[in-house]
């Protein structure tokens, strides 16, 4: 098997399309169109690549022709390659969002560029199988994100930002160390010989410290208990960009604990499976907390946020076939279903000038298709068969229940019935009632901003109806999960190294 | 010589820390800055300290340094470097917005 140059491509897309669009600051219409365009062949390729390894296993690229464990590795399993796609069609939604929302101001302070470098990170972190590589690409991420949320520089963006880049600095800083610590320990940073070495020397205590210092990185990055961060920076920013980080940014880090969780410390599953499992409850039940009391649009929807990210980790908690299976049906729906909701969140507020319930209400006799759409995404959230939310929701419940964690899947079914209830409160108040709103409302409209919420709304079901297709590629993604050899075999190959002389 | 490097690594994140903890705005950004110069230390320390050449061929030393920790630290450097001149800028920006570096006033959400 050769290298797989089509690797690459997902990264550097959107690099060298942000880079020429900063040449044509002042033409906002060759920003939008290289940016939609970067999306789709972004897109195009994740499908390709789909298809390369379903048929052919894993595709590998050894950047500069250096073999692993010596070379930066890009690998592209199958959960890699449905992460990518799923990146793109979210970033293709929202940029369609974009065009019809953000003001000029900040499309000419370079918009379409910074989400350009944000893809880009968060396509590195997907795609890349080397652990400093991925801090890089986290890194990238991050600073399209700093950028993003300041962009336009109202009060309440400063005051979030500086908080919001003050504790990713500090995360950050906790990965270099525990980079640091790997480094001096196994002496790699490749993932796949990483694990090669861990399963020689065995998962000792020093290890799962370091482990859970590794942990403790990706619960910041993923909001996976330690949350507290989140509410405040994902509701100053305009809503497409505030949709492209609910929907991306925390999945990043998902990727990282289910990536690094299952293929380099996976032989203390008592110990660091037990963690994940206790604090994807309690970000369950927090977040549900948050969500159900709250009375403003976009506290409700980040909460859901943290939530979902509980939620996933509860399905890789159990760490078996069913509950990984779960896991990844949620995490793809989990993107999908959050941009919506930011996406309608956005659009309401944008109506009615305001974000707080109790001030509005029957907005569907002027929005229905706005009011419909936002029913049916508030029962994809909640997992109510047939859409997208359900079949994960299923897997996962079971799969918690297999492997003995009963608490955790009743836990994760009884904040399912709080999201319900939190979400089902914004409909009611929001499109039910007298119609008692201004004319200014009346005036706005709002049809090209419904197009890509309408996309979305029809993945979703889509997603749902059609889960027996996906199973496929999903089982192919779990395989790699449980069983690591796959990863390493791929990766490492014949090299003398991969069998462990 | 890797303790004595230690407690170097160690003073350094103390001081961090503690100017982390306080309230203006430029000590944390200084806090973070010692943190990142004492993890860019931790990072040498941990490929090992060694006296020897450079591993390059053509050099007939008897021990090679590890090359790697160093290209570590390198890109780490400039990380830092850039999200540090990107904090310091928009901290100029929201003091000159807010007119306030305290972060104990920057916690109120009522004075939009």
């Amino acid at each position: 098997m050769m290298n797989n140059n089509l690797i690459i491509l997902p990264i550097i897309i959107p690099i060298i399309s942000g880079i020429v669009m900063i040449f044509f600051r002042n033409y906002i219409k060759v920003h939008r169109f290289i940016s939609i365009l970067a999306t789709v062949l972004i897109g195009l390729i994740a499908i390709l690549l789909l298809e390369q390894i379903r048929a052919t296993g894993i595709q590998i690229l050894y950047l500069g022709g250096w073999e692993a464990p010596f070379g930066i590795t890009l690998v592209a399993d199958m959960l890699s390659a449905l992460l990518v796609l799923v990146t793109a069609v979210v970033t293709f939604c929202c940029l369609w969002y974009a065009f019809f929302s953000i003001d000029e101001q900040r499309e000419k302070h370079y918009f379409y560029p910074l989400t350009s470098f944000l893809t880009a990170g968060v396509n590195g972190s997907f795609l890349t199988g080397d652990i400093f590589n991925m801090f890089v690409c986290f890194e990238v991420m991050l600073v399209a994100s700093y950028v993003l949320i300041a962009l336009g520089g109202t009060k309440i963006q400063l005051r979030e930002s500086i908080k919001y880049i003050l504790i990713n600095m500090i995360s950050s800083f906790l990965f270099l160390i525990a980079v640091a610590y790997l480094y001096g320990m196994l002496g790699t940073l490749n993932l796949a010989h990483l694990s090669v070495r861990v399963a020689e020397v065995g998962q000792g205590g020093l290890m799962t410290a370091v482990a859970f210092l590794l942990l403790i990185v990706f619960c910041l990055k993923a909001a996976l208990f330690l949350f507290f961060w989140l509410p405040g920076p994902y509701s100053a920013p305009p809503t497409a960009i505030a949709a492209l980080f609910g929907a991306l940014l925390t999945k990043v880090g998902i990727y990282a604990i289910i990536r690094v969780f299952s293929l380099v410390f996976y032989h203390q599953p008592g110990v660091t499976h037990l963690v994940l499992g206790i604090l994807a409850a309690v970000s369950m039940v927090l977040g549900a907390m948050g969500a159900v009391a709250y009375w403003d649009i976009k506290s409700i929807i980040t909460y859901n946020v943290v939530v979902g990210v509980g939620f996933v980790l509860a399905g890789f908690a159990a760490f078996s076939e069913t509950g990984m299976t779960g896991s990844i049906y949620y995490l793809i729906h989990d993107m999908i279903v959050k941009a919506l909701l930011f996406l309608l969140g956005g659009t309401i507020i944008y109506l009615t000038g305001t974000g707080k319930l109790k001030d509005m209400s029957g907005l569907i006799r002027l929005q229905p298709h706005l009011g419909w759409m936002f029913f049916i995404a508030a029962l994809s959230v909640s997992g109510i068969p047939p859409l997208s939310g359900f079949v994960g929701k299923i897997f996962i419940t079971e799969g918690t229940f297999q492997s003995g964690y009963f608490w955790l899947g009743a836990i994760g079914l009884i904040t399912s019935l709080m999201v319900l209830y939190s979400v089902i409160k914004v409909f009611m108040n929001v499109f039910w009632g007298y119609t008692d709103i201004k004319e200014v409302t009346e005036n706005k409209t709002i049809k090209g901003l419904l197009m890509p919420i309408g996309v979305l709304t029809f993945i979703t079901i889509g997603l749902g109806l059609g889960a027996e297709l996906m199973h496929e590629y999903v089982d192919l993604a779990v395989a790699v999960l449980l069983d690591s050899s796959i990863y390493i075999d791929a990766v490492l190959r014949d090299n003398l190294i991969g069998q462990g002389v | 010589m890797e303790t004595y490097m230690s407690i170097v690594i160690g003073i350094l994140f103390t001081v961090g820390t503690y100017l982390i903890l306080s309230k203006t705005l430029l000590r944390i950004i200084l806090g973070t800055s010692i943190i990142g110069h004492g993890v860019n230390l931790l990072i040498l320390t941990m490929g090992g300290l060694k006296k020897g050449g450079a591993p390059l061929l053509g050099f007939n030393e008897l021990s090679l340094n590890d090359p790697l920790p160093q290209a570590l630290l390198l890109t780490a450097i400039v990380i830092n470097f850039a999200t540090t001149a990107l904090f310091l800028v928009l901290s100029y920006r929201a003091y000159k917005v807010l007119g306030k570096d305290d972060v104990e006033q920057l916690k109120d959400h009522d004075d939009e």
